[in-house]
């Protein structure tokens, strides 16, 4: 049985530059992606955390690759006790302008065979990636509610 | 037709700030297809065993089905049958599902594609770079009232893996 893998891939009408600083800057990241600011410095090998409103880190990884505006690589695993197990999965963008638009496409991966985070994310990115695209293209947010993603557990 | 043994081969899954209704009527009008899904019209009569039909623009008939489920506006299934000679007799049907459930203010609308066999990724290639582009430009269109521009071929994987089939392509 193969691992499992999540591949989500969206057009946006944006540029790579704009899309890049989306997926990369805190303010902006705070807007789409549930409330979680997006830290690092972005050099292959720092750290990757997400950082809640209160200032708490709900997740962590490394920056495994870093090509402003084309590929960003980072791992990450969610540190609250459901995921205790876990270990961080390696998730890729890749930017690639496609006419007028962008096309981008997430491949995350690495997980473990019936891996309760990949069930997290895979509900989880359709709901950020959506919300990203929105905020790009109509300069407002999608409003979902976190529960409205029905997870397990 | 029993739909039992199908089995999910893709999913697709998008947020839209959208009622449901508008997005039901996005997925089941020519006026709004032709914007988002490469020109082509959907016309669907929507009541189970209803005739689900896409044509292209020049009005050919493209894909064309059999409503399965039909209840609006949460779920619409169909089989979903690309007009390809030999196509059916060689791959079976093909299900597509769309169900639009209520998510805050927005929409989720999953896409599902399935089949009663075991298809090979490179057919399935297909729809999977196909649905992504139909689903963002649907997106785009009911959020800003103007849809994508996005032009794409098909695979050369998928229609290479069609032809040593023996399943004629345009």
């Amino acid at each position: 049985m193969s691992k499992p893998e999540f591949v989500y891939t969206t057009y946006i009408e944006t540029t790579p530059e704009k899309l890049w600083l989306a997926l990369t800057d805190g303010d902006f990241t705070e807007r789409y992606w549930f409330g979680a600011r997006l830290r690092s410095d972005w050099k292959v090998g720092s750290s990757f955390e997400m950082v809640r409103n209160d200032g708490t880190i709900s997740d962590a990884g490394k920056v495994v690759e870093c090509d402003p505006p084309r590929r960003l690589a980072y791992t990450f695993v969610n540190l609250s006790d459901k995921y205790k197990n876990e270990f961080p999965a390696l998730a890729t963008f890749v930017l690639e302008p496609y006419g007028k638009l962008v096309k981008l496409t997430l491949t995350h991966e690495g997980f473990a065979e019936g891996s309760k985070f990949y069930s997290g994310i895979s509900k989880g990115w359709p709901a950020i990636l959506s919300s990203l695209k929105s905020l790009l293209e109509t300069g407002r947010p999608l409003e979902i509610p976190y529960e409205a993603l029905k997870f397990e557990g | 037709m029993n739909v039992d043994n199908f089995k999910p081969t893709t999913v697709y899954t998008i947020y839209i700030a959208a009622t449901p209704e508008k997005v039901w009527q996005a997925l089941t009008t020519a006026e709004f297809s032709r914007k988002y899904f490469f020109g082509n019209a959907i016309e669907v009569e929507q009541r189970v065993g209803g005739a689900y039909v896409v044509r292209q623009s020049d009005g050919s008939v493209h894909i064309s089905g059999e409503v399965i489920e039909c209840v609006v506006p949460r779920r619409l299934t169909v089989t979903f049958n690309v007009n390809w000679p030999e196509l059916v007799e060689r791959l079976g049907p093909t299900l597509v599902s769309y169900e639009i459930e209520p998510a805050g203010d927005a929409v989720r609308l999953t896409m599902t594609e399935s089949h009663d066999r075991t298809i090979d990724d490179d057919i399935l290639s297909g729809g999977r770079q196909g649905w992504p582009a139909i689903m963002s430009s649907l997106k785009s269109l009911l959020e800003t009232g103007a849809p994508l521009v996005i032009r794409m071929a098909p695979p050369q994987q998928m229609l290479a893996a069609l032809k040593r089939m023996g399943i004629k392509t345009p």
